[in-house]
């Protein structure tokens, strides 16, 4: 009986060959290019006002800042490529850090069994995060609100709820024996030619693999099929339930790998780092949406996104902004941002 | 009791379009006082949209509409509602608030006033609901919460509702679908009397009982017209002729007969009350599975393509068994099934027009897991001219095709590799006439090397491509017809069944 109801999708591609011959209007040109422009011109006023937030160290400073954020963010692209959402990277990235410390600090372990750990660790995480959407049936929100939960609290229990440092007194009296080896905390210190440093090579690269995983590979196609339209995806033969668990198993990873960064960074298993990294990822990744108007989560938006989250914080830092004005702002930019996307996207389409 | 035979509700050159798809045409009808008129047709004939433009959720682009000799123009359902038609809609559900008290349901318009008390008394509730239940001479669990009811007692409610307004038009779409023999006949004596009282009612059902005990009048559309109008005592045989094959030529085309056996069902049984049937397909022959509505027709291709399981039987394909979990399999094993309704079940709407072709064949144009973009675009490019798909470029979205060359890309998706079973559930629905002749066509050109299953409920569209025509009904295959010397009259008979159980498509 439902035949007759109109494609949704028709008028708007009727509309759109008129469009197109219309030339380049300025809207479409703020569309595809609004969030770039903003970039270009925050960058140049930040440098204007504060000279040396142009030199090239603190411009690494800011790409390690962002490496983070980054590495987050770009799992949390995969989840929402496949119409899902990962609320647990924060927390999945906390459990890395704290992790690392543990098998390096309290275990007296090194570097290769702490990283190891880690990387399962975020996988399995992501694991069960995909069985309980999949096979639990759980809304993706719920579950991986659940699981971030979990883990806020998992990771405290070994230590009693305390930060991980070198020397800490064990819950039986004695100190820990084991510290962070130079290896480890190379990974989050270490600066190439003394001045890239190793976290933003990490995250690039990272960035360039996800990158191909996702738009050139057979597989990142699929995943964009699964978020259209996975009823037609699975009637196409894919099995879409192995293909939604690998997807929060990348989201895990990619926070584990975050999570171990962080670590090497502070060199302590402090409880607290990984408090705001949920929200500046996941910002990046909508951000991410409006980047070259692509109007979809993906991996090239989702790194602009993250490198505008850091400009911004890193600039109004420097400009002594206070750190409550910068969860203002950085909510502001995301609003706009999402408007870009949606709302002009929509109007368009009338 | 007012006077039968006048009209409460006149329409007039009636017309609505979406897009290009001009869903009603020209459409005339007249309702009146206490009869009820059955308003029949297939999938996509119009009549959802006509029932749409006449409680108010589409305005007509033309024509005229008058209730009681008065021109009315609505703009939402509500106003619709407010000059005394009540639509109880085929999919219960979005009738009822799940969440909430039967009695809360049945009293939802007064607790929704706008203009009514702010706190509600649950007592005033109950009553109400108690008042609009004995209306129908019900006696639901005021009480529980709507998610506890059955299937039926939520339509009753849902129906109740309705009447609570003492409506001048009552429009029910499929109402019998989920009811049981008992319940089916409570509403029945419901609607005779509301009848009796002068209700206007417009019964939308493809149960051809449902109309033989009701209607007073039919009325068959076709392709968004009325085509044909039937007054009491209603010829049975003349709707289905209306409303499947009324410009079915007969015998025009000879049959290619098939060659090798490909798909062979023995006993296969769909559900543990039908009839189990034997079915053979072949290589080079195309069969058209036709029959009414709730026939079975879907659920037997559901079956071949691993999206379900039948009660029992057995399938082979080219000997060895055919034992698909899941599409997956299904398609490892040489089953392609595009589905119908297309939008949901094969299109991806964000996808470009190459995107959505090569989708279940990414593994043949990649090279180390990476798509080699070459080779993904000449694939799909082939089809695009073989079928010729009109779009200025493959790149475009999906979206931006009209619908009959949506339907191409999704013929060409499967045509793209080989196989040995190709199904098509509905492959005419909502595709304009080129384009059904180029599928067509397309479809006879590639039929060498497989069997080809084309569901199909229209016996023109039937007869354009079929070799032989299988008719189902009662989820078991009845009869088999070659097109060579097919008799149209034996076809519709078949499809119609003497029983009185048979539904319409």
């Amino acid at each position: 009986m439902s035949t007759q109801s109109p494609n949704p999708a028709a008028p708007a591609a009727a509309a759109q060959p008129d469009a197109a011959k219309s030339a380049f209007t300025v809207k479409d040109f703020v569309i595809k290019f609004g969030l770039l422009i903003i970039l270009a011109v925050m960058i140049i006023v930040f440098w204007r006002l504060e000279p040396a937030f142009a030199n090239a160290r603190n411009m690494f400073s800011i790409l390690q800042a962002v490496s983070v954020t980054a590495l987050l963010a770009l799992g949390v692209t995969v989840t929402l490529a496949i119409a899902g959402f990962d609320l647990s990277i924060g927390s999945t990235a906390a459990m890395s850090l704290m992790a690392s410390s543990y098998v390096m600090v309290i275990l007296n372990q090194g570097t290769l069994l702490a990283v190891i750990v880690c990387l399962l660790l975020g996988a399995f995480i992501g694991f069960l995060n995909g069985v309980l959407i999949v096979k639990g049936r759980i809304p993706d929100l719920l579950a991986t609100l659940g699981m971030m939960f979990l883990l806020l609290g998992l990771q405290l229990i070994p230590t009693g709820g305390r930060s991980i440092a070198k020397g800490m007194t064990l819950s039986d009296g004695s100190a820990a024996t084991g510290s962070f080896s130079e290896t480890f905390l190379a990974l989050g210190r270490y600066r190439l030619f003394d001045m890239v440093p190793l976290p933003v090579i990490i995250m690039v690269v990272a960035a360039i693999i996800l990158w191909v995983f996702m738009e050139r590979s057979r597989y990142g196609r699929v995943l964009y099929a699964i978020g259209g339209n996975e009823k037609a995806t699975r009637l196409a033969g894919a099995p879409v339930e192995r293909y939604k668990i690998a997807a929060y198993m990348i989201s895990g990873l990619f926070a584990s790998i975050g999570g171990i960064l962080l670590a090497a960074r502070v060199g302590r298993g402090d409880v607290t780092s990984g408090s705001s990294l949920l929200l500046d990822s996941v910002a990046a990744a909508l951000i991410g949406y409006a980047v070259l108007g692509a109007k979809k989560p993906n991996v090239f938006g989702t790194a602009i996104g993250a490198l505008f989250v850091g400009t911004l914080l890193n600039g109004l830092t420097m400009l002594n902004a206070p750190y409550y004005a910068q969860d203002f702002v950085k909510g502001l930019v995301l609003v706009f941002a999402l408007l870009f996307t949606f709302g002009f996207a929509s109007s368009q389409r009338r | 009791m007012t006077e039968p035979e006048r009209e409460v509700i006149r329409i007039r050159g009636l017309n609505k379009r979406f897009g290009s798809t001009h869903a009603v045409i020209d459409v005339d009808l007249d309702i009146r006082r206490g009869e009820v008129l059955a308003l029949m047709g297939a999938n996509g004939a119009g009549k959802s949209t006509l029932i749409k433009i006449l409680c108010g959720v589409h305005p007509a682009d033309s024509g005229v509409m008058e209730i009681d000799g008065e021109p009315v123009n609505f703009r939402s359902p509500l106003e619709a509602c407010a000059a005394g038609i009540h639509t109880v809609h085929q999919i219960i559900n979005d009738g009822v608030v799940q969440q909430l008290t039967v009695a809360e349901n049945l009293a939802l318009d007064e607790i929704c006033r706008p203009e009514g008390p702010m706190l509600l008394s649950r007592t005033a509730i109950t009553a109400r609901a108690r008042e609009i239940q004995a209306i129908l001479g019900l006696d639901l669990p005021l009480g529980r919460a709507m998610s506890e009811l059955g299937q039926a007692e939520r339509q009753l409610v849902a129906i109740a509702r309705a009447l609570s307004h003492d409506p001048k038009v009552l429009i029910l779409d499929e109402p019998t679908s989920s009811l049981s023999e008992a319940e089916a006949a409570r509403l029945f004596a419901l609607i005779e009397d509301l009848r009796a009282r002068g209700v206007a009612i417009i019964y939308i059902s493809h149960r051809m009982s449902d109309i033989r005990r009701l209607a007073d009048r039919a009325v068959v559309m076709r392709d968004g017209r009325t085509r044909a109008e039937f007054p009491k005592p209603l010829d049975f045989d003349g709707i289905v002729h209306a409303m499947v094959g009324h410009r079915v030529s007969e015998g025009t085309r000879a049959a290619v007969s098939g060659g090798r056996t490909v798909v062979e069902l023995r006993d296969f049984a769909l559900t543990p009350t039908s009839a189990p049937f034997d079915l053979d397909l072949h290589e080079g022959e195309v069969v058209v599975l036709t029959g009414l509505i709730g026939a079975g027709k879907t659920e037997l291709a559901e079956c071949l393509f691993g999206t379900a399981a039948p009660h029992a039987g057995s399938a082979t394909i080219d000997g060895k068994p055919l034992r698909a979990a899941s599409p997956q399999h299904a398609i490892a094993q040489g089953v392609f099934m595009a589905h119908e309704d297309r939008g949901n079940s094969s299109l991806v709407s964000e996808f470009s027009v190459l995107h959505n072709m090569t989708l279940p064949f990414l593994r043949h144009f990649s090279k180390l897991s990476l798509v080699v973009p070459d080779q993904e675009r000449r694939a799909a490019a082939g089809q695009v001219g073989d079928l010729a798909i009109k779009c200025p470029s493959i790149d475009v979205p999906i979206g931006s095709l009209s619908g009959g060359n949506q339907q191409k890309v999704v013929l060409g998706r499967w045509l793209i590799q080989p196989c040995r079973l190709l199904i098509l559930d509905e492959p005419f629905q909502g595709v304009d006439i080129g384009a059904r002749q180029d599928i067509g066509r397309r479809l006879r050109e590639t039929a060498a090397g497989r069997a080809t299953l084309v569901i199909c409920a229209d016996l023109e569209e039937a007869t354009e491509i079929a070799d032989r025509i299988v008719v189902m009904r009662d989820f078991s295959v009845v009869g088999g017809h070659s097109i060579d010397g097919l008799s149209l009259d034996a076809l519709v008979a078949e499809i119609s069944g003497a029983g009185a159980h048979a539904t319409f498509a």
